[in-house]
């Protein structure tokens, strides 16, 4: 693990680093709909911080959660129990979710390209798959549906590819207006966020390029770590390194404290 | 009316060979007693029906039941994959398992299109995924008054719908409150459907948000924690080391069989098998 802290004791892991720079993106208010694991730590840290009062959403049916930890599945006790609504499965992906009620799906995936397009299905033939992941869940109409949408996946050639092995959820498709001539109503994908850095997708072309590193991480790294020719933005930033607070509430957050 | 029966002798009663069953549970309240009995029973070739199957229908499948899978999201939540659901899909073991797979909104609009009677359901999906090059239970509709396109997929009709769920009175109505899934249409769109419940009570808890009247239940049974390592609210919590437990379990496929032949097959019912688990779980957390 690299040290990002100032204070040579306490170091970041680069879960905790891509956990508190995806929890930033959040704006206090904002409803956004939350998958399990990281997205749905980086969530919860935000209310914890700046955003008290984000709305999650999660797709067990539960409206404005709460919960005082990670949960482990999507449908814990708690969730229930702090939310503002607990509703059905059919109403949440129905009156919440497509009609349009939901500013930001947080989403992690196995594979994602240049494009922002995930795969959660299967590596190698989907006949004869190498490795059968989860499936589509409630990732593609999130995708498609969400005002916009937050992708976290660690970097690496296996993940960052050139090609899908299988289209699961679409973000700005074929690049361009491939999007918007789908009739998707959501504007896509608008930051990934990796253990290495951000990417954000070129305005015109749709193409995801690093806009941001991570303290201690190199520009080769990023292009090392994909498996396209990785573009960088001629605005490259650095991370802002995480804070004693925000490190301090995120492991309060991951111990159930 | 539901007939108040043994799960043995629901399951005996309204699964056969060859059926589509639904066993319904949106990470709560998940027909874990249920399941184990369709293994007991030794029931094959079944068509099974779920949004999320987990551990229940890992252990279906190692065990040999199922010959199709029609599902949108198949893994162990907050753990990782399912070893007996990739095993099959992967390598054909025990058998070849055909899979018809959707997405979560997808297979809540058949639900519902089930429960409604009619034979189809609309939704803004699956557009630009690949999802219809191998599903053929989704089709592109436009809309007859606004020129829209949209994506139709047909209803789902199981044979059988088994939730688990909180109560039931003498009478036989059903009542469950939390995480509610879409354990209402699994039960509405079946043709017959088996709910077990942690107990019996002389009234409904004013708790209760989904109530399923006696008489579009076929069986009812007394299951004390049917829902087990799942959770039921108001009763007990989530078994989170059970489900982090079944990674090791089902990872070997000898190691899974002599589980099942150990927990279930030697078991006379949940209660017994309930009992080896938690003597074995002590100390685990």
């Amino acid at each position: 693990m690299t040290a990002v802290m100032d204070d040579a004791t306490t170091t970041a892991t680069t879960d905790e680093m891509m956990t508190i720079v995806a929890s930033r993106e959040l704006r206090n208010g904002t409803v956004c709909f939350v998958g399990i694991g990281l997205p749905s730590t980086a969530a919860n840290l935000a209310r914890h911080m700046h955003a008290p009062d984000a709305v999650l959403i999660y797709e067990s049916g539960t409206i404005g959660a709460k919960p005082t930890r990670p949960p482990l599945s999507i449908g814990d006790g708690e969730l229930a129990d702090t939310a503002d609504a607990v509703v059905s499965v059919p109403e949440i992906f129905a009156y919440w979710l497509q009609a349009g009620r939901v500013d930001v799906g947080f989403l992690g995936a196995a594979q994602l390209d240049r494009f922002g397009n995930i795969n959660t299905t299967v590596v190698g033939d989907y006949d004869h798959p190498k490795v059968r992941l989860p499936g589509a869940g409630g990732a593609p109409e999130i995708a498609a549906s969400a005002k916009q949408t937050y992708i976290m996946l660690r970097q690496n050639p296996r993940s960052f590819v050139a090609e899908l092995d299988f289209r699961t959820s679409v973000g700005h498709y074929e690049g361009g207006h491939s999007r918007r001539e789908l009739g998707m109503a959501g504007a896509g994908p608008t930051v990934v966020i990796t253990d290495i850095g951000v990417l954000r997708p070129e305005p015109t072309t749709g193409e995801f390029v690093l806009t941001a590193l991570h303290p201690g991480r190199t520009v080769e790294e990023a292009v090392a770590a994909t498996g396209w020719p990785l573009r960088v933005s001629s605005d490259l930033t650095h991370t802002e390194p995480p804070t004693d607070q925000e490190l301090r509430a995120l492991r309060a957050l991951n111990a159930g404290a | 009316m539901a007939e108040i029966t043994t799960l043995a002798e629901a399951i005996a009663a309204n699964v056969r060979d060859g059926d589509t069953v639904a066993l319904e549970g949106f990470t709560h309240l998940i027909p874990y007693a249920a399941g184990h009995e369709l293994i007991r029973q030794q029931r094959r070739d079944l068509t099974l029906v779920r949004m999320t199957p987990d551990v229940i229908y890992d252990q279906l499948i190692g065990a040999g039941c199922a010959r199709k899978l029609v599902f949108s999201w198949g893994g162990n939540p907050g753990v990782g994959s399912l070893h007996r659901f990739r095993d099959a899909v992967e390598k054909d073991w025990p058998h070849p398992i055909e899979i018809e797979e959707h997405s979560h909104a997808g297979m809540a609009t058949r639900y519902v299109a089930g429960a409604s009677g009619l034979p189809f359901g609309v939704l803004r999906g699956y557009v630009g995924t690949n999802l219809p090059d191998h599903t053929n239970t989704i089709a592109p509709i436009t809309c007859p008054f606004t020129g829209e396109n949209l994506t139709a997929v047909p209803a789902l009709r199981p044979d059988v719908g088994i939730i688990h769920a909180q109560q039931a009175d003498q009478h036989g109505n059903v009542g469950l409150w939390g995480i509610q899934g879409v354990q209402k249409e699994a039960i509405l769109s079946s043709d017959r459907s088996i709910v077990t419940v942690e107990e019996i009570v002389d009234e409904l808890d004013p708790r209760v948000t989904v109530t399923l009247p006696s008489w579009v239940v076929s069986a009812v049974a007394v299951v004390p924690s049917g829902a087990h390592p799942s959770y039921a609210h108001g009763y007990y919590e989530r078994d989170n080391d059970f489900y982090r437990a079944w990674d090791d379990i089902s990872r070997d496929r000898s190691t899974f069989s002599a589980w099942i032949d150990e927990h279930i097959m030697r078991t006379e019912d949940f209660a017994e098998h309930l009992a080896l688990v938690r003597r074995e779980m002590v100390g685990v957390s």
